[in-house]
């Protein structure tokens, strides 16, 4: 019936040690809106890499149809050249250059190499025009919120004379309004002939703009939906996302739960830049003893902002809210407060936060702690070497000496040295923040066992995860939080993947 | 089948560690290396001029003011930042201490306690918008350059102030008194290098037991003691030479107190290990409990002490305060951490380090000039050594990775 404007044929993209993509097919019709799902990690934005020549060809295996022709794309230039054009979820502008500035980045209007003004100017208004943008070229990007900023970031692919557009989760920083206004745009485009692909976690707006739907799941095709024919709905979709089968990849455990240790009461966290933006909206959750409490939700749900917030203010403003510990109310002013009140963080980038990879093993593991290897702020450095060589043995963690630098590891093995330094800090409440985001599953097994026996010895978990399953194979108690609030509270026996999405992508009820 | 595998391994991981430590020493004994090729080099070009007594002495003196000044600088780089107005804030402060000695006649004791104190609030003051209001270093201390020769002109109206009182002078261009008087040898300086042996012996050796006691692995015991004899023998025979003229020279005990206290701090304590870690990854550090702006404002506040320091051994030297005085300080002093093995990333770098870099800049000034080369083939040569000490040191990191 319709023409297919974009085939990509069993696409395979190995990275050392992963399989990115295997044998992924896409088809997408000319004239349609094609959204494209998975859980994070499924392989999406890889995907949409390979085909805009971030990955050039030769990295991968399979080919790429565009209007019927195989492509072999070097580089972004060639796959804009045809009108292939990807925008980020990260924009790429540069916020001090003005509007028509951005627009013509790299593709200058100009007369024997003399930028022409004017006529960058009035094609920049009309372009402006087109996406409905009434701000004046000369503005500059820095001066314009995020929801402007994405319609440049529109009209910079229109002047590209777009046949294909990419959106990587174009809304995820938008409010309803732009979100809103954005996918009208988009359907406005469609009814003039171009063809999209986007991806979103948003499941409402793909039912409300998306023509068909693939579905990936751990780097596969697992289809492609019809919205029309197929009477798809956020259910058929969770379904399709999640739906695998699942092996016995967490270690057995026998919970010991005892009292409340530790108590969140109307948390409320403002953006460290945006002072009038909510990024935490009356959080309140419980952890018991001896207890994992998981905290699902998509990214940008508040999950990272809600642990370092509480960690002694280490991320955030204007923080209102109680914490109560062991039945006492604290208040952290700092990091160091936290840490002395008995909480621990694993942050969620091990290499931009958790350690100082130019620094060696030991070194990293006691520097949360130095009080425990010195007296009168004198370090006993025998001392660090045996408190490193315990935990290198304890933890397994694979490396010929403690003196080793912590960036000459593997990932897994990094991760080790970032726990061993929180256990060695001592803590009752341990928060965890994506504690096994690429690392190989023998590590995560491994890593898995450590978190096992740290509530074996009464200690409390908080785990944020982005893998649903791990979530359902540690926790004894799931929270689901989405823009910043939680969504829901989900007991282990009753918590299965649809629930957790279904929680995960409840927008705000108004009324 | 098991146990075959396992020597193995057991092998393999010691093999790698002998390895690994050999690279270590290998960097670290690299710029000791590069210093005594430096001196031979020049004991040949000047026929022995260089380590005659007279000219080690002076080679010390000259030094003095660089090498205090290259021990806060180390600080400051190590937690990735630079400090540009040292040499202002030297002038400055020489030139505050001469109108309190000289124009009002104050003494010098409480001259002294007086401008450190003034050296620690300028010290606050860059720190303050570095650390707090995070203004980059390079340009507050940009501001400070400008701003404190400004005012170095001004409280010195465009004139030189001198003489200093005897007892200041001598801070700069004494030596320790002598047990005997008379006699062509100076018996304390040689008592001391010979107590100062029993120290390290009794350290060394300790710190050897220590190690044993927790079964780690320690060198061979031959080299051990090769190591500590090549170590006396040459602290013996420095104090030695120094004997044969006028003896230890006051400031080289002032030196030698700051490079002890500093390697100590850097080394052994929490606030060196925070300093490191600030440099080396600063949200980690932040994450990781560590007061993050508070240490490096003490680093700046630190700097200025230290840069006070240095513009009052230089004024001593020079029995006057200047409006030029300490031109050029900051540059000498970067240069010398950075010869040393600091990196301009922060993180990386010792106290040692910066001592003997700034040791190879002072003996390649004081070496070109014996040999009666111009200023303006110096600065060049200083330069291009610069350049190939740094181009080196990453050179020997990205093989390393």
């Amino acid at each position: 019936m319709a023409n297919i404007i974009l085939e990509m044929r069993n696409i395979t993209k190995e990275f050392p040690g992963v399989k990115a993509l295997e044998e992924v097919k896409l088809k997408v019709k000319a004239g349609e809106i094609h959204a494209l799902c998975g859980e994070n990690g499924a392989g999406k934005s890889t995907l949409m890499k390979v085909l805009s020549g971030v990955y050039p060809y030769g990295t991968y295996s399979g080919d790429i149809l565009f209007q019927n022709e195989i492509c072999e794309f070097k580089n972004i230039k060639q796959s804009e050249e045809l009108g292939i054009v990807i925008i980020h979820q990260e924009l790429a502008l540069v916020p001090e250059l003005t509007i028509a500035e951005n627009l013509f980045l790299g593709n200058e209007i100009v007369n024997n190499g003399v930028i022409n003004w004017n006529e960058t100017f009035l094609r920049a208004k009309a372009l402006l025009q087109k996406v409905g943008l009434k701000e004046s070229p000369n503005v500059k990007v820095s001066e314009i919120g995020v929801g402007k900023q994405q319609l440049v970031e529109i009209a910079k692919a229109l002047s590209k004379d777009v046949k294909l557009l990419i959106l990587d989760e174009p809304t995820a920083s938008l409010n309803e309004d732009d979100s809103e206004n954005l996918l009208n745009l988009l359907l406005e485009f469609k009814n003039q002939g171009m063809s999209a692909i986007i991806i979103s976690h948003k499941l409402n707006e793909i039912e409300k703009v998306a023509d068909s739907i693939t579905i990936l799941r751990d780097g596969k095709t697992i289809e492609t939906l019809d919205v029309k024919n197929d009477q798809v709905d956020e259910n058929r979709i969770i379904k399709g996302m999640v739906g695998r089968d699942l092996t016995n990849r967490y270690p057995e455990r026998i919970p010991k739960i005892g009292e409340i240790v530790f108590e969140v009461k109307d948390w409320i966290v403002y953006h460290p830049k945006h002072i009038d933006r909510k990024v935490i909206d009356n959080v309140s959750i419980t952890i018991r003893k001896g207890e994992i409490v998981g905290i699902a939700g998509l990214m940008g749900a508040g999950r990272t902002e809600l642990a370092m917030s509480l960690f002694g203010r280490a991320y955030g403003k204007n923080i209102t809210g109680n914490i109560v510990k062991n039945g006492k109310e604290l208040k952290f002013k700092d990091v160091a407060s936290a840490i002395n009140n008995g909480l621990a963080y694993v942050s969620e980038d091990r290499k931009g936060d958790g350690l100082i990879l130019m620094e060696d093993i030991k070194q990293n593991i006691t520097l949360a702690t130095l009080d425990r290897i010195s007296k009168r702020s004198v370090l006993n450095k025998n001392q660090e070497i045996k408190v490193a060589e315990e935990y290198r043995q304890k933890f397994r963690i694979k490396t010929p000496s403690v003196f080793q630098k912590a960036g000459n590891l593997s990932g897994g093995n990094q991760q080790k040295i970032v726990l061993s330094k929180w256990v060695f800090s001592e803590p009752d409440i341990l928060i965890l923040d994506e504690p096994t985001r690429g690392i190989d599953v023998g590590s995560k097994y491994e890593i898995y066992t450590i978190i096992n026996e740290l509530v074996k010895e009464g200690k409390s978990i908080l785990m944020i995860s982005s893998e649903l399953p791990e979530l359902l194979g540690m926790c004894d108690r799931i929270y689901v939080m989405n823009e910043g609030r939680i969504t829901g509270e989900v007991l282990k026996e009753e918590a299965d993947q649809e629930k957790l999405m279904k929680y995960m992508t409840k927008s705000k009820v108004r009324g | 089948m098991q146990s075959p595998l396992k020597t193995n391994q057991i092998g393999s991981q010691k093999n790698n560690s002998s390895k690994s430590l050999f690279q270590i020493n290998f960097r670290q004994y690299s710029m000791i290396i590069a210093l005594v090729f430096i001196m031979v080099f020049f004991q040949i070009i000047t026929d022995g001029l260089l380590l005659k007594p007279l000219n080690i002495t002076n080679l010390i003196l000259q030094n003095s003011y660089i090498l205090v000044l290259a021990v806060g600088m180390l600080l400051v780089i190590v937690t990735g930042h630079i400090d540009l107005s040292v040499g202002s804030v030297a002038a400055f402060v020489g030139a505050i201490s001469a109108i309190m000695m000289v124009n009002y006649e104050m003494s010098p004791f409480l001259a002294i306690v007086i401008s450190l104190v003034l050296g620690a609030v300028i010290g606050a003051w860059q720190g303050f918008w570095i650390a707090y209001v995070r203004i980059p270093a390079f340009i507050v201390t940009l501001a400070g350059m400008l701003l404190f020769r400004g005012l170095t002109m001004i409280v010195l109206e465009g004139k030189s102030i001198a003489p200093f009182p005897e007892s200041f002078q001598k801070i700069s261009s004494g030596f320790i008194p002598d047990l005997t008087s008379g006699g062509s040898l100076h018996l304390l300086t040689i008592l001391i290098g010979i107590a100062l042996s029993i120290v390290i012996i009794f350290f060394q050796w300790k710190n050897r037991r220590n190690q044993l006691k927790h079964q780690f692995e320690v060198q061979p015991f031959g080299l051990f003691v090769l190591k500590l004899v090549g170590m006396i023998v040459i602290l013996n025979i420095f104090t030695f030479v120094l004997a044969t003229y006028e003896g230890i020279p006051n400031i080289l005990i002032v030196l030698g107190v700051l490079i002890v206290i500093y390697t100590f701090v850097t080394n052994k304590t929490k606030a060196g290990r925070h300093i490191y870690a600030i440099g080396g990854n600063e949200k980690a550090a932040l994450l990781s409990g560590i007061k993050t702006k508070k240490m490096t404002f003490m680093v700046f506040v630190n700097m200025g002490v230290l840069s006070a320091l240095s513009g009052l051994l230089f004024a001593a030297r020079l029995n006057a305060a200047t409006p030029k005085a300490g031109n050029l300080f900051e540059l000498d002093a970067i240069a010398a951490c950075f010869i040393g093995g600091a990196s301009a990333y922060g993180g990386i770098g010792t106290i040692p380090g910066a001592i003997i870099g700034g040791l190879v800049m002072g003996i390649m000034n004081n070496g070109m000039s014996l040999m009666g080369l111009g200023v303006d083939w110096q600065q060049g040569i200083k330069g291009l050594v610069l350049l190939a000490a740094v181009a080196f040191d990453i050179y020997n990191k990205n093989k390393a990775q």
